[in-house]
Formats: structure tokens, sequence, C-alpha cells
């Protein structure tokens, strides 16, 4: 298989309450994508979209034929991901693959997503759609009660007293805020403490608000192209140097596991495996915290910690910049947001920006790194890992 | 091949407080809620089981929040409960004022019945689920 590299990157301000439509989000920052990456629109050979419940957003099925005419990527194979919120990441990876096994030279993904149109309660209850919705939906099913479930488990199995837990919980808000107020795309510019945290409103116990991230507007898009082409047209071509996706049944069936994501942890060997690197060698990491307790269980999958250790490492620094290994340095899905369909996406530009040394500008560079990983979970049931590399 | 016990067959089961699952014939695992293999070695050499409905509580939550068309049923507790019979099913607990449930319930045993979410318009129907009370 071919090498593969981003070449060209398009971020969107992420927010509540886009003014834009959904081939509009995600036309703008795919233009940005296509004019950083030297080429033109009808360079383009086929386009991937990660997309989830743009039916339920604005009434718009198959956006991705949509967005692809927009662009003037005329008539090229257009394909719509749906992997929850690991859509994004399905769409990148299996990219990927068509430009390794040489079929495409260069082609175009995007994500996209307008979640704050829905309303928070239709917006919960399309989300629970991505759990069991015959077994698990009729006991009252959401997200949030899935990762409170998870968190008491933790608890529970690692023998970490509730009210200990909560504040390393919070130690992860804490951290994703602060670093958010340096990244101009995110969502949310606030500033929070552990006790901000800790008072804010009950979601479902233990998990509160400030344990959540918010619901998201936004899109994020990427060029990749084969290194040959990559290195005619880019200065700087970051490299997939591994990927991994692997898939799990509804909650329960996963009970010999729980509270780790076992299938998080086949997508990253698959990854570390590809790359012939390990946890010791990424620089940086951009993992799904679509709640705090998420970040511990995926920092430890990614085997950055050992299991019920991770809580004390953000608590400690050990996921900063300087640390053992910089976590969500982009504020993470907490406080940068989380459009669903466009997460990995984003996490693919921020980790390319972080390789090419762009993040300087705003204050958030993680120095001389080499090798990046992403982590995306969807739903129950969809893990993606892929590592990034300059070299 | 046909489904052995099929959610329709497992949900007219539950309604009745019956908990419906498979026995595995190769390597005598039981699965539940019903899948097409046995979820352990993936064999579709099973047969249909009533299991005892008796287990413990492993995890739990209160959720303060629902989906649109359940905001009525808040504030309400699923339970996690390992069955006896080694499954895990999702559930509520019932029996108990949920401003009272804390960590301690983990470990507590529990007995099956159960309740009926009428459905709503993507749902394709109504749908039993496990309501726990705890025994002992």
């Amino acid at each position: 298989m071919r090498r593969v590299a981003v070449i060209g990157t398009g971020h969107s301000k992420f927010c509540f309450n886009s003014p834009k439509t959904q081939v509009e989000l995600l036309s703008e920052v795919a233009i940005d994508a296509i004019n950083e990456a030297n080429i033109a629109p009808k360079d383009v050979q086929a386009v991937n979209v990660g997309n989830v419940l743009g039916d339920f957003e604005e009434g718009q099925g198959m956006v991705q034929s949509f967005f692809a005419n927009d662009i003037g990527c005329f008539n090229v194979a257009a394909s719509r991901f749906e992997g929850a919120c690991a859509s994004g990441s399905m769409a990148v990876r299996d990219a990927v693959m068509w430009v390794a096994s040489g079929y495409y030279d260069i082609m175009l993904v995007g994500g996209v997503e307008k979640a704050t149109a829905m309303g928070t309660g239709l917006a919960t209850r399309t989300f629970a759609m991505f759990g069991d919705s015959r077994y698990e939906f009729p006991a009252g099913f959401t997200f949030p009660a899935v990762f409170a479930l998870l968190a008491h488990l933790y608890s529970s199995k690692y023998g970490i007293p509730l009210a200990t837990l909560k504040e390393q919980m919070a130690a992860v808000s804490v951290q994703s805020h602060e670093y958010a107020m340096n990244n101009p795309n995110a969502q949310i510019h606030k500033e929070i403490t552990v006790q901000d945290a800790l008072k804010s409103f009950m979601v479902s116990s233990p998990i509160q608000l400030q344990d959540a991230c918010p619901f998201t507007d936004g899109a994020a898009a990427v060029v990749i192209a084969s290194e040959e082409v990559a290195k005619k047209l880019s200065k700087k071509p970051v490299y997939f140097a591994g990927i991994g996706q692997a898939s799990s049944g509804k909650l329960s069936s996963q009970s010999k596991y729980l509270p780790r994501i076992y299938a998080r942890e086949l997508a990253s060997q698959q990854s570390y495996k590809m790359a012939g690197l390990t946890p010791k060698d990424m620089d940086l990491c951009e993992l799904h915290d679509c709640f705090s307790i998420a970040a511990m269980i995926a920092a430890e999958g990614l085997g950055f910690f050992e299991y019920g250790k991770s809580g004390e490492a953000w608590q400690n620094g050990e996921t900063r910049i300087g640390g053992k290994i910089p976590i969500n340095i982009s504020g993470g899905l907490k406080a940068k947001g989380h459009p669903i369909g466009a997460t990995g996406v984003s996490q693919v530009y921020e980790v390319t920006r972080q390789l090419r040394g762009d993040m300087v500008d705003q204050g958030r560079q993680v120095e001389g790194a080499k090798n990046g990983i992403i982590d995306t979970l969807g739903g129950d049931g969809v893990l993606v890992s892929m590592i990034l590399t300059n070299q | 091949m046909e489904y052995k016990l099929t959610f329709k067959d497992y949900n007219k089961g539950l309604k009745q407080d019956k908990l419906m699952g498979l026995k595995c014939n190769d390597c005598g695992t039981v699965t539940c809620p019903p899948m097409m293999v046995c979820a352990n070695c993936a064999s579709t050499n099973h047969e249909i089981v009533q299991l005892s409905g008796k287990g413990k509580i492993v995890t739990f939550t209160t959720s303060y929040i629902a989906a649109e068309g359940r905001e009525n049923e808040t504030p309400y507790t699923i339970a996690m409960v390992e069955l006896e019979e080694g499954p895990w099913i999702m559930g509520n607990l019932v029996s108990m004022d949920t401003k009272k449930v804390t960590m301690d319930i983990i470990g507590k045993p529990v007995q099956l019945g159960n309740r009926v979410y009428p459905g709503d318009k993507y749902s394709n129907g109504d749908m039993a689920r496990a309501a726990f009370g705890l025994i002992g």
C-alpha cells in the first residue's frame, strides 16, 4: 500500500445555532482545504462525508452529493458515512484506504453537523438512536446515562471513592476549557474551576453538566493524497502512519470488559501495529471526551495510563503540554465542541496542524511533535483510531 | 436461517414477567437479550430457555433528563443487572425512591418485573423493559 498524506485542511468555528446550512458550512471549509492543498475542485476524484443526523437537523439526507456539486466537484463519487460520533473518522479512514490502494490519488473528506437545530429534546432522542433501540432504549437509555453507568462502574471496579472520582472527572473538564481559550474555533471560551463542575446541574448521576460536551454546529475538511502527489503539492505533508477500526454490540453485551471499551483497544492496536509505534512514541493525542469519564477510559484504552489511574494523571498535569502525553490541546469535545459528523475530521485537522507546527501563534503548540494519535467513539459500537506523523 | 428468539417473542414474554433467553448447546453460554448466534461462541445451535429473572446490580444511574417525549418519566434510575445465568441486561430500578439511590445498591440482589414503553413515532411499536425490585 502507498503512503497517504493530509495536504489541505479547513475548519469552521464551532458554535450554537449556526445561521448557515450544512452544505454551506461544509463547502466553506472544503474550499479552504482545497486552496491550502494547491489543487482545484476538479482535481478531487472522490468525496467522503461524515454526517449523522442531517435528516433530522434540516430535513436533508444524502448531503454528500449536494455538497460535492456545490463546491464544483461535479459528478464525482460521493459517499456518506454514519457511525454516530465516529462518522467523520470513518470517512477519513475509508478515504485513506482508497488512496493507499492506488484507486484514487486525491480525495476530499469532510464532516458536518447542525445538532443544535434539533433542540435538546430531539437531539437527546436522536443521539439515543446510537444505542440499542429494542433492548436498551426502553429503559430510558441516553448517552449521558451510558457514561454515567460507566462512571459508577469505574468507581466500583477500580475501588475509587465516588467523591475522588468526581474530582478527577472535574479536572478533565477544567483542562479542556483552559486549552479551548486558545482555540479560536472552539465553541466555548470560558474557563471553569473544579468547584464550578461539581456544582453544575446533575444530568444523569454522577454525570453533571460540566462533565458533558455540548451539542454543536460545525464542519471540518481535509484533502488527502498519495505520497507522490503530496510531495509535489505540499511543503509539509503529514502522513497517516496507522489506521484502525473496530465495532461492538449493545452496552450490556460488552459486560466482560466494561468499563474498558474493548473495540477501542482493538482499533488502537491496529493503528500502533501498522505504524510500528507504541503509546510511548506519541507526542500528542486527540481523544473522544464526550464526557469527562469517557476521556479517562479512552486514555487508558489507548495505552497511556494504567486502568483506574488516568484521573490522577489529569490532576497531576501529565495530560498537559509538557506532560507525559498532551491530550485534547484543542479543548476537546468538551469545550471545542462536538458536531458529531465532523468531530473525527476536526481531530485530524488538529493533529495535522500540530505536526506542521502551525499552533505557535495560538499559544498551544506541542513543540517538536512528531507523532499524534486520534481516537473517536461512535455510539455503543464504532471505534476509530488513526496515527499521524510528520516523519 | 430464522431467529430462534425474535424481539417480538422476547417482548411478549417480558410483558408477562418472563425473561426469555437462549442457551447454547455447544458451549453452554446463556445469551440475553437474544441474538442470532451465541454471544460467546457464535454457534446457531442454541435453544430458548426461560431465565430466573434474578440477578444483582452491577451499575446504575439516575437520569434527570430524557429523550423527547419521555420527559415525564424523570427522574428515573437505570440499572445494569448481572443475571444469575451470566448475561447483563439493562432495565430500571423501580422499587426505591430515586433520590435515595446511591452506590450502596451495587451488588444488591434484584428480581425482574416489567414496564412497557408505549413507543414513539420512531420506535415501531411498544417495548417492555425489565423493571427490577430489590429483594432480600
